[in-house]
């Protein structure tokens, strides 16, 4: 019987009777990441890294959490599991499952460049390794991040010259830390909108160092908005919220802007192509360095990246799962404080 | 170059239209001048012949980025732009060398056009190692297919006009017509002595607004002019020094394309400009009454015009308005003179292929209205309303001139295959093919892009990533649940297509969720279609 099985739920390990981010309420569930496609609520027991455990309780509220370092076995029911650093954001983990010699990896989602924040991804050598597909064609190739975020700093520079605020919509949980960082190489004028402030908020109680930042609430006046960077969720674009930062400029700063068309369709005046997945080449790094026999590729482009591999001499069979739907939303709470009036 | 690639860069992530402006006005004064001419020529679709086959930078690409060619066209389909995929494709450039001018690689370009293939490629591949991704791919953009990246002819004439002293419609005159990116100077260009040599040139065409008010609140019906709108190429025929040229709308010379018109050369008085519409007609026919849409259509689809399609289908020309008379511009004149000179001219030539377009005759808005609802019995698409009193004006304008079309077919159909679409469309599923029923079986019949929003789209686009069930190269099979109300202007006979019948300018007028694929319409419904207005 394999180590892993794909079911309805989620992926199984049937040995240690539990799942890894399952999609459907399970009785013990191991999370790679605080995402809201890898994590979801409703299961009667969590194992999480650490850095994950405040941010599952931000998004999923109590639960019974077990919380772990990374490089640190536990066993259940005879399988040792491990977590190791998946670069992707702070907390994310792949997952090592071992039992009678047999190893497999699930990454999660990962990235393998060192952003600094994240902690920088480990390979961890396997028989069968599965991985994420997201941007899983040769088109997605990154910038290395410190060409990034000074394309990133130029464009706040200019807008400030030019009397406009900077508003960059980044993911509350991840993203929006990089960007936060970025920013603040030029400026130290910088709001965040209530979800990111929420994550920025947990993640500062569990240690990580963040550049400061304040909160956008009510009574924040428009003269203190004047030329400001301002860090917030997609959900924004298009919404009354942004008003108040008038006259601003908005960029999108996600994998997908790599492509015109992409950036062209959202109202958006500038995209960045930075991304906390993994590009092609990162994708392809990190298969070779797992050197395992049997690779299963997940969400995005599950098809061509695993026919590529085939070609390359690794054996690849592609998996449909349910992560990876959610990229456009981001439901970390944006707290009340700014509703009020 | 470095400065063409950062406008092109600036047009295609800014939002407004007057940050596209800015940005082109901007260039347009600091710019060398002889960059400008090719700037130009390239946004009004005077793109140098293209240099090689996209067959072949595909493979030139792949090669040098070590791809699979198939990998190459999975690339392709998620970014819907050949010339963006290799820009993206291929490894960082290695060597840097000084950006040269914008005019030079156009020098080049040419230079090249009577090169082997081992020339032409060695010089592609040598720009690709040197160009930054942004100048790849404008680059690519010439040698390969049109330069459209979202600005339209208005937006540069526009910008134009606020770097040069002269007015937007003078600017649109001087820059239409038959000129060579190659050979004239940015003066020259917009030179008024240079306009009048060029016996060819167009005058802009005025284009009409969509009606927006009631009729009631159009004033007194004496003082418009209604007409039928014609279903076909809106053309400018112009004979000056006894040379006859004619132009469609898309500023492309047709004149051989219809050798129906070439004895109107001898006839029409020298320095004369019609508008009007390009049609054909059944042969020998006396009134007005164009074929469908269609026949043109595969008219001008072919290199040369066959001897049974000008026995059966031959062209004419309806002409609604005089732009020159005599040799003078007489745009300016009110269209009821222009319209006496008009029928004048026409009454005196009297071709079999040189129409006036009718003018239909009303006294009150009510009676205009009924007749409108014979506008498709009449081959036409609707009605054209003119001030009788208004000028020609140039490009699109409200006020004077509108077209008030007939409200279209529509038919029930269901979504069957789905495809990624193009520009800002790119990785979304949205070129879609629809079919109607046939008894058991579902029978493909059309294709549609547009008519829905970004979110309809989004959902669709969603829908097809989770429904498809089989994958042939780009295209997707989906699920048959998704029913459409297709919206179209006309029908005809077609043996190219399963169904037998192509429509005119289909389109998703509504998402009809309150349906399932048991109640759309049947092929049996077209068929009706077809009869009752397919002639």
């Amino acid at each position: 019987m394999a180590l892993l099985q794909f079911t309805d739920n989620g992926l199984y390990c049937p040995d240690g009777d539990f799942y890894i981010d399952p999609w459907k309420p399970v009785n013990k569930a191991v999370i790679t990441h605080a995402h809201s496609d890898h994590a979801r609520a409703g299961s009667t027991a969590y194992l999480c890294h650490r850095l994950t455990k405040p941010l599952l309780e931000l998004r999923l509220g109590a639960h019974a959490y077990q919380e772990v370092e990374w490089n640190e076995p536990v066993f259940i029911n005879g399988v040792r599991i491990s977590l190791h650093p998946a670069g992707h954001v702070i907390g994310s983990s792949q997952i090592q499952l071992e039992k009678e010699g047999e190893v497999w990896v699930v990454s999660g989602d990962y990235k393998t460049e060192d952003d600094g924040v994240s902690g920088a991804f480990e390979p961890v050598r396997c028989n069968s390794f599965i991985t994420e597909s997201t941007f899983g064609l040769p088109i997605y190739n990154w910038q290395p991040q410190a060409v990034q975020y000074a394309q990133i700093g130029e464009w706040i520079l200019q807008n400030q010259q030019q009397g406009y605020s900077s508003v960059l919509l980044a993911y509350s949980l991840g993203k929006a830390q990089r960007v936060l960082q970025a920013a603040a190489m030029v400026t130290d004028h910088i709001f965040l909108h209530g979800a990111v402030a929420n994550t920025n908020d947990v993640l500062v109680n569990a240690g990580i160092t963040l550049p400061f930042a304040k909160r956008v609430t009510a009574s924040v006046t428009k003269d203190e908005l004047k030329k400001a960077v301002v860090i917030a969720p997609s959900s924004v674009l298009d919404s009354p919220w942004l008003k108040r930062f008038t006259p601003y400029r908005v960029a999108i700063c996600s994998g997908w802007m790599q492509v015109r068309g992409n950036k062209r369709r959202q109202n958006a005046d500038a995209g960045f192509a930075i991304s906390d997945h993994a590009d092609w080449n990162g994708l392809l790094q990190a298969v070779k360095a797992t050197g395992a026999e049997q690779v299963y590729v997940t969400h995005g482009f599950q098809s061509a990246f695993s026919r590529y591999l085939q070609e390359q001499g690794i054996q690849a069979a592609e998996v449909v799962t349910q992560y990876g739907e959610a990229f456009e939303t981001d439901d970390v709470p944006s707290s009340t404080q700014e509703q009020q009036p | 170059m470095k400065i063409f690639a950062t406008l092109v860069h600036t047009l295609g992530s800014s939002t407004g239209s007057n940050e596209k402006l800015a940005a082109l006005a901007h260039y347009f004064s600091t710019a060398d001048d002889r960059d400008k001419v090719w700037v130009i020529a390239l946004f009004s679709g005077r793109r140098p012949k293209r240099l090689v086959t996209s067959t072949q930078l595909k493979q030139w690409c792949y090669e040098t980025a070590t791809l699979p060619d198939w990998l190459f066209n999975e690339c392709y389909d998620t970014v819907g732009d050949l010339a963006e995929t290799i820009s993206l494709l291929l490894p960082e450039a290695t060597a840097t060398a000084a950006s040269l001018p914008l005019h030079v690689f156009f020098e080049q370009l040419l230079a090249l056009a009577t090169a082997t293939e081992e020339e032409k490629k060695a010089y592609v591949l040598q720009q690709w190692q040197q160009l930054s991704k942004d100048e790849c791919f404008v680059f690519n953009k010439f040698i390969t297919g049109g330069f459209r990246i979202g600005v339209s002819q208005k937006t540069i004439v526009n910008a134009l006009a606020k770097s040069v002293q002269l007015d937007a419609s003078t600017i649109a005159h001087r820059i239409s017509g038959n000129w060579n990116p190659a050979t004239i100077t940015f003066e020259q260009l917009l030179s008024a002595t240079a306009a009048a040599e060029d016996l060819s040139k167009p005058y802009p065409f005025y284009l009409a607004y969509a009606l927006e008010q009631p009729l009631e609140e159009m004033g007194t019906a004496a003082d418009w002019q209604a007409e039928w709108k014609w279903d076909g190429i809106r053309g400018q025929m112009i004979q000056r020094n006894a040379e006859l040229f004619v132009w469609s709308r898309g500023e492309e010379l047709m004149t051989d394309k219809f050798p129906e018109y070439q004895s109107l050369t001898e006839l029409l008085p020298a320095g004369t400009v019609l508008d009007g519409e390009i049609i054909c007609m059944p042969p020998n026919s006396k009134e007005v009454k164009p074929l469908p849409f269609a026949i043109l259509q595969t008219r001008i689809g072919r290199k040369q015009v066959t001897r049974k399609q000008l026995q059966e289908a031959p062209a004419a020309f309806i002409a609604y308005d005089l732009l020159e008379w005599e040799g003078k511009d007489i745009r300016q004149l009110p269209l009821a003179q222009r319209r006496k000179l008009l029928e004048q001219l026409i009454q005196q030539i009297q071709h079999p292929v040189l129409h006036v377009s009718p003018v239909i005759t009303f006294n009150n808005w009510q009676l205009l209205e009924e007749l409108r609802t014979q506008a498709r019995e009449n081959g036409s698409e609707g009605l054209m309303l003119k001030q009788l009193h208004s000028v020609y004006q140039s490009g699109r304008k409200r006020g004077d001139w509108w077209k008030w079309k007939i409200d279209p077919l529509v038919i029930d159909c269901v979504l069957i295959y789905a495809q990624k679409g193009h520009g800002r469309r790119s990785n979304l599923y949205t070129d879609y093919t629809f079919a109607v029923k046939d008894g058991d079986r579902l029978v493909s019949f059309t294709k549609a892009y547009s008519g829905l929003t970004d979110e309809e789209f989004a959902a669709v686009d969603a829908f097809v990533k989770r429904n498809s069930l089989e994958k042939f190269g780009p295209v997707r099979t989906v699920k048959p649940e998704l029913v459409f109300e297709i919206a179209f202007e006309g029908i005809a006979k077609s043996s190219r297509h399963k169904s037998g019948v192509a429509l005119r300018f289909p389109r998703m007028s509504r998402w009809r969720k309150d349906k399932t694929v048991d109640e759309i319409n049947t092929l049996e419904d077209l068929r009706q279609l077809l009869l009752q207005y397919g002639k």
